[in-house]
């Protein structure tokens, strides 16, 4: 945890910020919302001059590319209002304005316009691939959060016994070896050698004929569809909260409370679910909300590996047809969506925590 | 005695000191077999990747004669698409992987050294301002990021790639110093030399850091095998110049070449895909034994 560091000598500091922002900034809540909107600042900010300052921008090889397409029949000024369009910015306008405008349309979530899909709203293409990432990454996150917290309990209540040991190695076994490694291993075995799954017919978010909505049907062939990368995202995370849970538990065990509670003659259940159980679990809570980033992230490769339309594979398509505000604004949108799992998070903590809730409290 | 106390070490004395804390170090190691395998792993590999190739001449011309051959003696781990023997590309294929991870591992430990310490030593608003900055750092999906730096900049050369990894990946050991350092710069003896005025640099590098040499160590290997995460990820997605050999690149093209489906290519597969695994399984394993050396407290035994 990161403490608010309590100054204790402000030595040679004549301004201090936390004077007068520090009621603010203190308090938990407030914090965790300016936190969020600080994170998709600086990333916005980050992809304007990635696409505008850098040596290559995708602005100026994008206008070049306008007139030699049109072969002489478009003006330098022409490709440019095109461009322009394309990644909604104002050009003509002097840098800091472009910066504003930038920012101006993206508050309307207008991303600019896809350069093949012929002039698509990015917002659109994303939000069509968006929602099947954040399904088969929080259906797979779940579910290893939550067995990986029954075994971690049970290995630490069984200490140095052998369900211990086996999911303690296996844990870190998982855990260390890169996902999309074992999405390989996955494909090769059980795929290829072994040929039990029929790799072929599980690509894509669900099959060529269905009628999307809420039948049993078409929610059993998304997850038939999802089921891969469901699968590497358990393995992948599952290890890390066995190992988390089991040492948070194993130190819980030795709190006076405890002690306390099993001299009041309290049964060994009460204990273990109300006091050992709830207090192990609280600090992996927010670690739960910084995987969501990490595997947001690492989805792009096993999605590509499995072929399941997210929004990596996207992302990657993009990449590969140079596509630059397809690849900004799955930058923008992916980073607000991990930061709204952080806040809902920073929110989960402090309901569970009730110190927490208080301003000036026990501040993470 | 006092002329024994002022000659200069002699060379066998210099020797002798960081040799007996080698042993007693691995002597410690040696009662975590799990930390001993994994110190074993990574000298074996870097031996492999660094030393070996001086000694075994490089094959890299196509053979259409021997395309995916079984193992056998003349290619132990059996051929790939375009014939040529996997285990020459073993060899040859691990050394510009481990550089550009240990580089970039190095990049992002100092950065996080410097200004996390920086931080917690000048506290105020630039303290404020970097916690700010890295909690901003700490959240954004890095590897889209990665993926969308790695395509608008389009890095060609090894080092390039060596410093987006690099400035990717400092944000949760900055966190990790700085805790560190708010609370070891209220001991007496960074307040004795603060009161003899000996220098913000001093202080940090002189009187911190030293007392930090077994974190850093630590947290040092973890991001190696980070770098490495990362950096075989974007070469299997083809997002840098696939030149020269290494393992990145052998999965790459037995994904793209379709070998990945083909079932007598397994041991072309499995070369690359184990070599990996083994490297990132050492770091991860000789990090948590080092961890419980220096740090018995928290040893989870």
């Amino acid at each position: 945890m990161t403490a608010v560091p309590v100054a204790t000598k402000p030595i040679g500091v004549r301004w201090n910020p936390r004077r007068y922002f520090g009621p603010l900034w203190r308090h938990p809540i407030a914090r965790a919302f300016l936190k969020a909107l600080l994170t998709v600042w600086v990333t916005t900010t980050i992809t304007f001059f990635l696409i505008r300052l850098m040596p290559g921008s995708p602005v100026e090889l994008k206008i070049d590319e306008l007139i030699q397409t049109a072969n002489g029949a478009l003006t330098y000024d022409d490709a440019r209002a095109i461009a322009s369009g394309l990644f909604a910015i104002n050009l003509n306008a002097p840098l800091h304005e472009q910066y504003l405008s930038f920012i101006w349309s993206l508050l309307h979530l207008d991303l600019g316009k896809s350069f093949l899909s012929s002039g698509t709203n990015v917002t659109t293409i994303i939000l069509a691939v968006l929602p099947w990432t954040l399904f088969s990454v929080g259906t797979g996150l779940l579910l290893s959060f939550v067995v990986g917290i029954g075994l971690g309990l049970l290995a630490a209540y069984r200490r140095n016994s052998l369900l211990d040991r086996v999911v303690s190695t296996a844990g870190s076994f998982v855990s260390s070896v890169p996902n999309y490694l074992i999405a390989l291993l996955l494909i090769v075995f059980v795929g290829v050698q072994w040929r039990l799954v029929n790799f072929t017919s599980m690509r894509g978010a669900y099959s060529s004929g269905m009628q999307p909505g809420f039948t049993l049907d078409f929610i059993g062939d998304i997850f038939y569809h999802a089921a891969l990368p469901i699968t590497i995202y358990f393995l992948t995370q599952i290890g890390h909260w066995i190992l988390s849970m089991r040492s948070a538990t194993l130190s819980a065990l030795e709190e006076d409370y405890v002690t306390a509670a099993r001299a009041r003659g309290l049964s060994d259940g009460r204990i273990r679910s109300a006091y050992v159980g709830r207090n192990a679990v609280l600090p992996l809570v927010t670690q739960l909300a910084i995987s969501v980033g990490f595997i947001v992230g690492g989805a792009a490769i096993i999605e590509q590996i499995f072929a399941y339309q997210g929004v990596g594979l996207r992302l990657l398509d993009a990449v590969r047809q140079r596509d630059y505000p397809i690849i900004q604004g799955i930058v923008l949108l992916t980073t607000v969506s991990v930061v709204v799992a952080n806040l809902a998070a920073d929110l989960l903590y402090s309901k569970l925590d009730p110190r927490i809730g208080r301003a000036g409290g026990a501040a993470g | 005695m006092t002329t024994a106390i002022l000659t200069r070490p002699t060379l066998g004395q210099r020797v002798a000191g960081p040799l007996a804390a080698l042993v007693g170090f691995l002597r410690l190691l040696a009662r975590r077999p799990v930390g001993l395998a994994g110190f074993i792993g990574i000298v074996f590999f870097l031996l492999l990747a660094f030393v070996v190739p001086f000694f075994v001449p490089l094959t890299n011309d196509p053979n259409v004669g021997a395309i995916y051959q079984p193992p056998s003696l003349a290619h132990p781990l059996s051929t790939d698409f375009q014939g040529k023997d996997v285990l020459n590309q073993i060899v040859y294929g691990g050394r510009d992987i481990l550089l550009v991870a240990i580089l970039a591992a190095f990049f992002s430990t100092v950065i996080a050294i410097t200004l996390g310490s920086l931080a917690a030593i000048v506290g105020g608003r630039l303290d404020a301002a970097l916690v700010a900055i890295t909690d901003v750092a700490l959240t954004v999906p890095q590897l889209i990021l990665l993926i969308a730096v790695a395509a608008i900049l389009r890095p060609t050369s090894l080092f390039f790639v060596a410093v987006i990894l690099g400035l990717l990946q400092w944000s949760n050991l900055l966190l990790q110093i700085r805790a560190q350092v708010l609370s070891l710069k209220e001991r007496d003896y960074v307040e004795a030399a603060r009161s003899l005025d000996l220098g913000l640099f001093h202080i940090i590098f002189r009187e911190i850091l030293p007392t930090m040499r077994s974190y850093i160590v630590i947290n040092f290997v973890l991001a190696v095998s980070q770098a490495m995460y990362a950096q075989v990820g974007i070469i299997l997605l083809g997002l840098v110049p696939l030149s020269g050999t290494n393992w990145g690149i052998m999965l790459y093209f037995a994904r793209d070449q379709g070998a990945l489906f083909f079932r007598d290519s397994l041991w072309y597969i499995l070369s690359p895909i184990v070599a990996i695994s083994l490297v990132q399984l050492s770091l991860v394993y000789f990090a948590s034994a080092l961890e419980e050396i220096f740090n018995p407290r928290l040893g989870g035994a």
